[in-house]
């Protein structure tokens, strides 16, 4: 089987600073792979240079495209990468204000996305964005209303269909859950497992929330100050703990 | 079908002061199909150790860890996600699900898992859950408000929805009532007749003694000395 996504030797450095150093993992088809780690630990930094939205200073980022096979995004021109992240890629950011546009309706989001992939129909987008607000439990009769009126929660959850109507193979997630109260957090896990099962999706999820990776993802990265210090089977990371730094986050969580 | 050859585990504890623990040592067994076998000595004797080690939550220090052919303890995380999707079904003492997830649905789970069509597996979700008497009025809420022992069974519904060839089972009959431990331990019985290969834990004797086929008294394989 042929990896999904080959990362290789990521580096990315701001001035002297290293932003993240010599990361290296293949994802495979319907994977779901969390990077934990403490705030400053190089893991947004690293989601950020694989999506594209930040150039790394050294290594690849080799995608099994539909058309060509694998290819390396770093090098691609920004018209196929722009194409990619359009199409095959979905980004789902923290705050779902900056992956909404604002001033546009909640059917209008969805539909936008489609649109930029061809699709001309009005009717047939707004149906298919009706069915996605319905997917993520938004009631259809919001479908004229603005983002800037639904609560933190829906928008997340719009800013999720948003993303994935146009059934993507691939989504980086940076914190999705971060913000937002644990019980709307639930419904947010399940749903995005649900997602994931149905529409075999690969995954790589950002948080530094331990109890989302383990009901989210199948394996699990721990970063610290720029580098991987342990990676492995979620719950093996997590309940059998090899690194020192792993050990002292898994003990520092609160139990409830 | 079950395999340990030579394996060892220990635990290092960087954060108070780099203490080693050393767990396990030579642990070897075999479990053939069809065959049940008893992990038994005193608690801390290191039971559910040896059963997470071969369920791959333990990284095991040293020797190998066959199931099924596959070495669990080198294996990549996805052969493993595999090898507990098709091959290993584990009952563990408590049930981890997301919040919100109908029972039904939580029960029926691995079967959807392993690409069984969703009816199907509904069906096979209800005729576990009828049998263990959990109400049908439940299956449609979260197990996380259950009280322990619906919860208990209903993990085991779930661990039993697949027909794993080889299953660890952690205490199964723990917490339940005389007529919800009889139709446990059928399923263990049914479990063996279709081939599976089955290490168990059993605080229960009378039940250890019908559906074990022989004992391993894990003592054997505990370091000694603590270092």
């Amino acid at each position: 089987m042929t990896p999904l996504l080959q990362v290789k030797s990521i580096e990315k450095r701001y001035g002297a600073r290293i932003g993240c150093s010599d990361v290296s993992f293949d994802l495979f088809p319907g994977e779901v792979m969390g990077i934990v780690g403490e705030s400053g630990s190089g893991k947004s930094t690293l989601l950020n240079c694989m999506a594209g939205h930040l150039e790394p200073d050294a290594g690849q980022v080799i995608f099994d495209t539909r058309a060509d096979g694998p290819v390396d995004t770093v090098t691609m021109s920004e018209p196929e990468r722009r194409m990619l992240s359009r199409t095959d890629w979905a980004f789902v950011h923290q705050h779902a204000r900056d992956g909404l546009r604002m001033s546009v309706s909640a059917g209008g989001n969805i539909g936008e996305r489609l649109m930029a992939v061809g699709d001309r129909h009005y009717g047939d987008i707004r149906d298919r964005a009706i069915d996605w607000l319905g997917r993520v439990e938004i009631e259809k009769s919001r479908v004229d209303d603005r983002p800037s009126a639904f609560s933190g929660g829906m928008q997340q959850r719009l800013q999720i269909a948003r993303n994935l109507v146009t059934g993507p193979r691939l989504v980086f997630m940076d914190e999705p859950t971060g913000g937002l109260d644990v019980s709307v957090q639930a419904r947010l896990l399940d749903l995005l497992r649900g997602l994931v099962r149905e529409m075999g999706l690969s995954a790589i999820i950002v948080t530094h929330d331990l109890a989302v990776v383990r009901l989210l993802a199948d394996r699990l990265m721990v970063m610290k100050s720029g580098h991987v210090v342990e990676a492995g089977l979620t719950d093996q990371v997590l309940d059998d703990p090899q690194h020192a730094y792993t050990q002292l986050l898994v003990s520092s969580v609160l139990q409830v | 079908m079950i395999e340990l050859i030579n394996v060892s585990k220990s635990f290092t504890l960087h954060n108070q002061g780099s203490a080693v623990i050393p767990v396990m040592q030579g642990a070897s067994l075999n479990v053939a199909a069809g065959e049940c076998v008893a992990l038994t000595g005193a608690s801390g004797a290191g039971k559910s150790t040896l059963m997470r080690v071969v369920y791959g939550n333990y990284l095991a220090a040293s020797g190998r860890v066959l199931v099924g052919g596959l070495d669990v303890a080198k294996a990549e995380p996805r052969e493993i996600l595999a090898l507990r999707r098709e091959t290993l079904g584990y009952v563990s003492q408590f049930l981890r699900v997301v919040p919100r997830v109908p029972t039904l649905e939580v029960v029926a789970e691995p079967l959807l898992a392993v690409g069984c069509d969703k009816q199907a597996a509904l069906d096979k979700a209800a005729g576990l859950l009828r049998r263990l008497n959990i109400p049908e009025r439940l299956w449609s809420l979260s197990p996380t408000t259950f009280s322990g022992g619906e919860q208990q069974r209903v993990n085991i519904a779930r661990g039993f929805a697949h027909d794993y060839p080889a299953m660890l089972l952690d205490e199964p009959t723990a917490s339940l009532d005389a007529q919800n431990r009889e139709t446990v331990l059928s399923l263990i019985e049914e479990a063996k007749e279709r081939g599976a290969a089955i290490v168990g834990i059993f605080h229960d004797v009378e039940a250890r003694n019908r559906v074990c086929d022989r004992e391993i008294n894990v003592s054997e394989f505990t370091p000694g000395m603590v270092a």
